[in-house]
């Protein structure tokens, strides 16, 4: 997983849109294995044939951590895991773990290989293309002709999704030297005629920012009742999308969605409304109280008559007393809230 | 001996700062701890042995909810109650020294005046013993208490010789320190006062006559007891004060309602344990005093206190929350939500899940001396943060929030405002 920047001040800085093998050691652990109950793929550069990344931990799903200095650019890592992605000759995928989509993996293996070119990436259209890594290729091939990251004019409104795959023949360009994969390989290898575009079908959203991982998970709850409706909760109280974990408890005279997402072991006690939150493992949330878009961080405690609203997160470990009003909270872990945040601001 | 008392209620053009709760109801009748303001004074005269008659004197127009509150007091307290109008705003001694002859009718020989925008424990058996010993029959009693240096400034103060408890100087809202005990605005006259005050009359119309009438509203009759009369009093031998340690705040805005609501509440638990609601099995939970009238409905899971005053008829849903407010008659407040600080004005709706929330202006609880500051609306060009008025009639629909706002009568809200004032 990479380090979750925009989360946290504190913690090293990596560049967007870059893959996620780098090792930025506790942060990365903790962060993979907790976001679990989003389904949010975990940073795995994964070898050999494609296989959906969550579908089944078989002894090839990722690969021991490539030792090397914390510096997170993408392609460094590449290079230190050479001769474990070069064994077997297969091409492999990369995955900037701060992104979510439907991720087509088998297509995605099926393009790389019909075009032979060394490197695919996936592309997705956005509306605002300067915030990211700008795309232009050909129409029928898919062939990338340039690649121009946050461009100041408009280029194109393809941008890179975060979702490549490669032969590996691309080690042979990287060297090992923290090196950056979208500025220095990606413009080489289009030049080479080698890098090609695949138009991403479906939702798309870079999570790497709090309002931005809510909108996701709307997103991705949007797409789950189209392909998976019976993974969803219904019942008494529940409205439009809804993911809970099966042990959750929820209340009496609850109103839980639309566009939310429970975790496992949380408890939510009587008379609560929460729309448009995901509420993470281990977390209680008591009586009366009224939550819209927000992240309750794990094991946290929101006290009964709280109102959170306007993209508040919680960090781990949070204990919110009752009766109080959080509005744009960021309120980092272990930390005891004891008065009320009535505007935006970080509680260190 | 024969003791009457008059209590200043003042007039529409007064108690400004109390809108919007002051549109549908006078001041003098804003229930404090469950009863009209000035029905805390009443109890405390009808206590008193040999007070014969209660006169309410202002400048309201006659009001039916003024007159059946007097009708209803009368028969409660048995004691005659009556309203005497002023013709005119004529200032706190212009309208005593108008009804002089009403007052002192019936050979009174002393009578008590008291502001109606007053919270106090009314000592009003210790003032009269207190000038047994310290005056002779002609002096006159002001009760003072203590409060910290700056905030003094606020109120009138009283120099008093520490032996005799004579009234040696009296300055009204001094611009630099002069004394920390203030002005009560509760006092004890004899009808020697009227000389005093005739005195300032016939001044007041050689003034005027002095001058050309530049300013028609100027009239001679207006006299402040404070300005004109103690000043001139001071240091004549003729006034005392009686200092109280007992609890006391002035009423001026809906914020110190709040806060005086809290010091009665207090109070009852000794002078009526039976107005403050009890735990009980099937009932609401109950936290510090609060007062809930017989004819509210209120549901088991609700959580109410401290400081906190239900009106008659009112709803109180499922799991509601109120702390620190006053919901007047007839108020509904739907499932889950939560009122702080907060004063709920009559019929009005909050719907469910949604946050009303004021910011109290109580004083510094670690200095005993600390008042209430009646703050102004607006500082640095914003709302400051205060009690959160909902006026009578308002619709707040389910799942917003309200915070440090004032909503004016008969508004039907449809989004979230914070420090607004909604018209």
């Amino acid at each position: 997983a990479t380090c979750p920047r925009r989360w946290r001040p504190p913690c090293a800085s990596r560049s967007s849109g870059s893959a996620s093998a780098s090792p930025c050691p506790t942060r990365r652990s903790r962060w993979a294995q907790r976001l679990s109950d989003s389904r949010r793929p975990g940073a795995v550069v994964a070898p050999g044939t494609p296989r959906r990344a969550q579908a089944a931990p078989g002894p090839r799903l990722g690969c021991p951590r490539p030792r090397g200095d914390t510096d997170s650019r993408a392609a460094g890592p590449l290079a230190l895991a050479r001769d474990l992605l070069a064994e077997g000759g297969e091409p492999f995928f990369v995955l900037n773990s701060d992104v979510i989509c439907e991720f087509p993996f088998a297509a995605l293996a099926r393009f790389h290989r019909q075009h032979g070119g060394e490197g695919s990436i996936v592309v997705t259209r956005v509306e605002e293309p300067a915030k990211y890594g700008v795309v232009v290729s050909e129409p029928d091939s898919g062939r990338i002709c340039r690649f121009v990251e946050k461009p100041r004019v408009f280029v194109s409104n393809k941008i890179n999704a975060g979702l490549y795959i490669f032969s590996p023949g691309i080690l042979q360009r990287i060297q090992l030297r923290p090196t950056s994969i979208e500025k220095e390989i990606f413009p080489a290898m289009a030049q080479d005629g080698q890098l090609y575009a695949m138009e991403l079908q479906g939702f798309w959203m870079d999570i790497g920012q709090p309002k931005d991982f809510l909108t996701g998970m709307c997103m991705y709850l949007q797409a789950l009742r189209a392909q998976h409706p019976e993974k969803l909760h219904s019942g008494p109280g529940v409205v439009g999308n809804v993911l809970v974990d099966p042990s959750a408890k929820i209340g009496a005279n609850c109103v839980i969605g639309p566009n939310v997402t429970i975790g496992a072991g949380v408890v939510v006690e009587d008379g609560v409304r929460i729309k448009r939150c995901t509420v993470l493992q281990g977390a209680r949330i008591r009586s009366h109280s009224w939550l819209e878009s927000c992240i309750v961080g794990w094991s946290c405690s929101v006290g009964q008559w709280v109102r959170m609203e306007n993209v508040t997160v919680l960090g781990e470990d949070v204990i919110v007393n009752d009766e109080l009003y959080l509005n744009g909270a960021n309120v980092l872990p272990h930390k005891s809230i004891a008065e009320s945040v009535p505007e935006p601001r970080i509680i260190m | 001996m024969p003791l009457k008392a008059v209590i200043l209620i003042g007039g529409p053009q007064k108690g400004t700062r109390f809108r919007p709760l002051s549109f549908e109801v006078p001041k003098p009748l804003f229930p404090v701890a469950g009863v009209p303001m000035v029905q805390h004074h009443i109890e405390a005269c009808a206590k008193v042995p040999g007070l014969k008659e209660i006169l309410l004197m202002g400048f309201y127009q006659p009001h039916e909810a003024l007159s059946r509150f007097l009708a209803a007091a009368q028969q409660e307290f048995k004691i005659p109650i009556r309203y005497l109008q002023e013709y005119a705003a004529l200032g706190t001694a212009g309208g005593i020294y108008h009804f002089r002859d009403q007052i002192l009718a019936g050979g009174a020989d002393a009578f008590f005046v008291l502001n109606a925008d007053v919270c106090s424990e009314f000592p009003l058996q210790e003032m009269l013993d207190f000038r047994q010993q310290h005056g002779d029959t002609d002096s006159f009693v002001i009760l003072g208490t203590t409060a910290n240096r700056t905030q003094a400034l606020n109120y009138g103060c009283i120099v008093a010789n520490a032996d005799t408890q004579e009234v040696q100087h009296y300055v009204e809202k001094p611009s630099t320190f002069v004394s920390e005990i203030i002005n009560c605005g509760i006092y004890l006259f004899t009808p020697a006062i009227f000389q005093h005050i005739g005195q300032v009359f016939q001044r007041n119309q050689q003034e005027l006559a002095l001058e050309e009438s530049s300013n028609g509203w100027q009239r001679a009759e207006v006299i402040r007891l404070e300005q004109d009369v103690f000043t001139a009093l001071a240091g004549s031998g003729k006034l005392y004060v009686y200092k109280t340690d007992g609890f006391w705040s002035q009423i001026k805005s809906a914020g110190s309602a709040i806060y005086a609501s809290r010091l009665y509440l207090n109070q009852y638990s000794q002078s009526h344990p039976e107005r403050l609601a009890q735990n009980k099995p099937g009932g609401p939970i109950i936290r510090g005093n609060v007062y809930i009238h017989p004819t509210a409905s209120v549901d088991s899971t609700a959580v109410l206190g401290p400081n906190v005053s239900i009106g008659e008829g009112v709803t109180v849903g499922a799991g509601v929350r109120i702390r620190e407010s006053i919901i007047l008659h007839g108020a509904s407040l739907h499932d889950h939500t939560c009122v702080l600080n907060t004063i709920v004005g009559w019929d009005s709706t909050i719907g469910r899940w949604a946050r009303v929330e004021g910011t109290p202006s109580d004083p510094n609880p670690n200095d005993p001396y600390a008042k209430i500051d009646s703050e102004t609306l607006f500082r640095d060009g914003r709302l400051t943060p205060s009690i959160t008025i909902l006026g009578c009639s308002v619709t707040i629909p389910a799942e917003v929030v309200i915070l440090n706002s004032i909503v004016l009568p008969h508004k039907e809200l449809s989004r979230s405002y914070k420090n607004q004032i909604i018209l």
